[in-house]
């Protein structure tokens, strides 16, 4: 077998790839600035909860910006890729104009390049790791604008190629949850022959692609093609099926199930226990942006409501606080707050998705957290306690711990709270499983090669992680499948 | 899957349905709930298994309506399909032989109620229920209450049926009268908080189904939660039943009054465009 270095050593090599090296010199690559992504107004983006923000490259800044690569001999960009994609390779492919090459590359390792180039925290993975970062202090090149340009661009050609699927092997499989770990695994189970059904408890398939994730961020529709790609594979979608609930393991395995894949993702709400957290108009995060993306509450031909604020405060500085802030912004909110308990190097969201709220005109309250909230006669929140905090030593996480500030008490003025402080991995199959083995923080405890306890039942992403992102949940996904293959193969024999 | 196969108003704004859900009629115990959705654009909305035949494949559903989802979902017809039907949903009941059980129904809680007055009975308990309600007409489920009861109490607040009074007053003298060992109470959240004072009173075990606003039904999102004990909790994952005389009554009907406004707005312009 050869390693994954001599690999690319040999793709590097292919004749193609040495002229297009000689095309420019070195210098006159790393000269060429970093290119911007072409963005909607803030102004303009602000009133629609459905506008994608980020426009894509176009043709000519895609070509541009792929020339920058340098093709390196030691690619470290691809080190800091979990499902370590052909970085160059795909750029390259760009470079030459074969993009339907280009997509096809990133489609060797990652079922969703272009749910990935649009939400991966690129700055902390691939482009943090790229020679541009690491040795000349400059700019990344931009590997997951390309990589949403690859994809983008087959999706809109028309061509998708549908992978070729192995002939049926008439072994039924069941994948539980339909996040991104379930749908790469679902697709590489599929091409390896399997009959695969993925169960969902919600209506809507695509898990928090679909129901955290908004819009403008990520359309639906880009979920949706690769739904159907899923479906032409002979992948069977059952929506509104809680495994555990509508039907047990016996059940399913009685109905010839033999191989599961458990990726129920982490969907339990935190919330900090302080008092006046009850009140109306505080809510989690999950909550907000379900009503939101899921059930279209921000939309009058949708029966869902959602309380809407002049003032909102979001509890949190990750995505989802991110996501729920922007939200909050496009419902109208005039005051659209996030507090943040930390500093804003500290934040956990994607660097981009801070300064597009930022660019939104949402406030920024770090070194702040709630430790109370007051409510008017009706129950609903009116203002909320912050306490001012200060960094003290560095925690176990290697960042430094966050201090409150004696007698540094402020209230502000609140209608909707959102908290965005985190999520648990849903306990619901645990909790119907005693066989499982799940750690003390309630994730799923997998060997490497993602099988659990019980060897039939391999699992992946946030119910394995924690709360994590889609690019590992989907890594999770791909590697689950190769296991589940091997050892049924070996079952079988 | 999830045909409507049998249709009939109790009275002008409760109404039963029989769905066919061959998986969540085989599954369901009492005590569980579904989550449906009407239409492509509808919420999600709960409502409690009243009754389910296996055989047939279906469930018994009885909404009252009360806004805009519940009133379109009482202007489906037989043969009409739900969009979206999920479940079974919460912690079943505790369901044991423990000596008298007293039921106290109100309003539509009734349905709800039915499946867990069965259970007992089947369970070899005395069961006396208590059935309560504005007026006659809105008097529910009372044969079928009655097949699984050795005594049932109606009581209307108007005197149109039964005893004139509330379903305190019909409790407390069942109370007086025997020994009960266990109660069980449902109906609107002001209805359980003064049984649940009724019985604190006399020191008697007493479990509640909460109907609090839902999303997912899942433990997904919280909107669901109320303090029982002085610990928040679930009301879709942990219940719906919780320890009666540990529920923060007071908040959840602060809590469900949440989107009354807006629920107001929403019903009024249903109402004008049909
Ligand atoms: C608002 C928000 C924004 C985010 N932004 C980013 C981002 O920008 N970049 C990034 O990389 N990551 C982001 N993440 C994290 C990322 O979305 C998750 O890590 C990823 O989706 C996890 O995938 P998963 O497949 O494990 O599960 P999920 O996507 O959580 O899907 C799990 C699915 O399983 C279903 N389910 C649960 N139990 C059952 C059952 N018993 N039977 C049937 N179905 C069941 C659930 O309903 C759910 O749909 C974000 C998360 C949120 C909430
Ligand atoms: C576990 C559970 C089981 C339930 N079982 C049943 C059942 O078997 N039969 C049944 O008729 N209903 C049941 N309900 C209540 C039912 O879900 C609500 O009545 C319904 O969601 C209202 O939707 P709507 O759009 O018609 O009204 P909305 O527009 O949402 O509300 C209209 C009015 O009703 C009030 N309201 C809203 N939700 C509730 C509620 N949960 N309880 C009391 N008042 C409310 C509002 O404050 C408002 O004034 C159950 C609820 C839960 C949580
Ligand atoms: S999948 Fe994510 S980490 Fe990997 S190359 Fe693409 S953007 Fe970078
Ligand atoms: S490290 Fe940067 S320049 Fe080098 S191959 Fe990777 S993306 Fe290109
Ligand atoms: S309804 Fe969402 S957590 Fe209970």
């Amino acid at each position: 077998m050869t390693t994954l270095t001599e690999y690319l050593k040999e793709k590097r090599g292919e004749e193609w790839r040495e002229d297009l090296r000689k095309k420019l010199k070195g210098k006159e690559r790393t000269d060429i600035p970093r290119v911007h992504m072409p963005e909607q107004e803030p102004l303009e983006r602000v009133k629609y909860q459905n506008m994608e923000v980020n426009l894509g490259l176009t043709e000519e800044q895609a070509l541009v910006e792929a020339s920058r690569c340098m093709d390196c001999v030691n690619p470290t960009c691809i080190d800091g890729c979990p499902v370590q994609i052909n970085i160059p390779e795909f750029i390259k492919n760009i470079e030459r104009k074969e993009f339907a090459l280009a997509a096809q590359s990133l489609k060797l390792t990652s079922a969703l390049p272009a749910v990935c180039g649009r939400v991966c925290p690129q700055e902390k993975q691939c482009e943090e790791l790229c020679f541009y970062t690491t040795k000349l202090k400059k700019d990344p090149v931009a590997i997951g604008y390309l990589e949403r340009f690859a994809a983008d661009w087959e999706r809109e050609s028309g061509k998708m190629s549908v992978p070729e699927c192995a002939p049926s092997n008439g072994i039924k499989i069941a994948a539980i949850g339909s996040g991104p770990a379930s749908l790469s695994f679902a697709g590489d189970m599929a091409k390896l022959g399997y009959d695969v059904t993925v169960f969902e408890a919600l209506h809507e398939i695509g898990g928090v692609l679909k129901y955290g994730i908004p819009e403008f961020r990520l359309p639906n529709s880009i979920v949706d093609v690769e739904l159907d790609n899923l479906r032409s594979m002979g992948v069977k979608f059952v929506n509104n099926f809680i495994v555990g609930r509508t039907a047990s393991f016996d059940d399913l395995k009685a109905e010839g199930f033999e191989g599961f894949f458990v990726a129920s993702g982490a969907g339990l709400p935190r919330f900090m226990n302080i008092p006046g957290e009850n009140y109306n108009g505080v809510m989690s995060s999950n909550e907000y942006l379900t009503r939101v993306n899921l059930m279209g509450a921000a939309s009058d031909e949708y029966d869902t409501l959602v309380m809407r604020g002049k003032n909102v405060a979001v509890i949190g500085g990750g995505n989802t606080a991110m996501d729920s802030v922007r939200t909050a912004k496009r419902l109208g909110a005039e005051r659209a707050m996030i507090v943040y308990r930390r500093s804003r190097i500290e934040m956990p969201a994607r660097v981009e998705e801070v300064k597009h709220a930022e660019e939104e005109g949402v406030e920024f309250m770090n070194l702040a957290n709630p430790v109370e909230y007051f409510a008017d006669e009706t129950g609903r929140v009116n203002k909320m306690r912050l306490q001012y905090m200060e960094l003290g030593e560095p925690d176990e996480s290697g960042r430094r711990r966050p201090v409150a500030i004696e007698g540094s008490e402020k209230d502000i003025d609140v209608d909707l709270v959102v908290v965005a402080v985190g999520v648990s991995p849903n306990p619901l199959i645990p909790s119907c499983l005693p066989d499982l083995k799940v750690s003390r923080w309630g994730t799923i405890e997998v060997g490497d090669n993602m099988q659990s306890s019980i060897p039939v039942l391999f699992a992946g992403g946030d119910i394995v992680r924690g709360g994590a992102t889609v690019i590992l949940a989907m890594g999770d996904g791909r590697n689950a499948a190769k296991s589940m293959h091997e050892y049924l193969s070996e079952e079988k024999k | 899957m999830n045909r409507i196969v049998e249709k009939e108003f109790f009275s002008e704004n409760v109404v039963k349905l029989v769905v066919e859900a061959p998986l969540i009629a085989k599954a369901r115990k009492p005590g569980n709930f579904v989550i449906l959705r009407v239409s492509e654009k509808g919420e999600r909305i709960p409502l409690t298994i009243a009754a389910a035949d296996e055989q047939k494949g279906t469930i018994t559903l009885i909404a009252q309506k009360v806004g805009v989802s519940t009133e379109k979902l009482a202007k489906m017809e037989v043969g009409d399909k739900l969009i979206d039907l999920v479940g079974p949903l919460g912690k079943a009941t505790e369901i044991h032989k423990v000596g008298t059980i007293l039921a106290c129904g109100g309003g539509v809680g009734v349905a709800p109620l039915l499946p867990i007055v069965e259970g007992f009975k089947k369970a070899g308990n005395r069961v006396i229920s208590v059935l309560a309600a504005r007026s006659k007409d809105l008097i529910i489920l009372e044969d079928e209450i009655r097949k699984w009861s050795d005594e049932v109490i109606i009581m209307t607040d108007d005197g149109s049926y039964g005893r004139k009074g509330l379903v305190t007053q019909g409790a407390e003298e069942i109370i007086q009268r025997e020994k009960i060992d266990e109660c069980i109470a449902i109906g609107p959240a002001i209805m359980m908080k003064f049984t649940a004072l009724l019985t604190k009173k006399y020191e008697i075990p007493t479990q509640a189904s909460l109907n609090s606003m839902m999303v997912d039904g899942t433990g997904m999102c919280g909107a669901c939660r109320v303090t029982v004990g002085g610990k928040t909790k679930f009301t879709c994952v942990d219940g719906p039943e919780f320890d009666a005389h540990q529920i923060d009554f007071d908040e959840m009907l602060m809590r469900l009054g949440g989107y009354r406004k807006e629920e107001q707005v929403a019903f009024e312009q249903y109402c004008k465009i049909n």
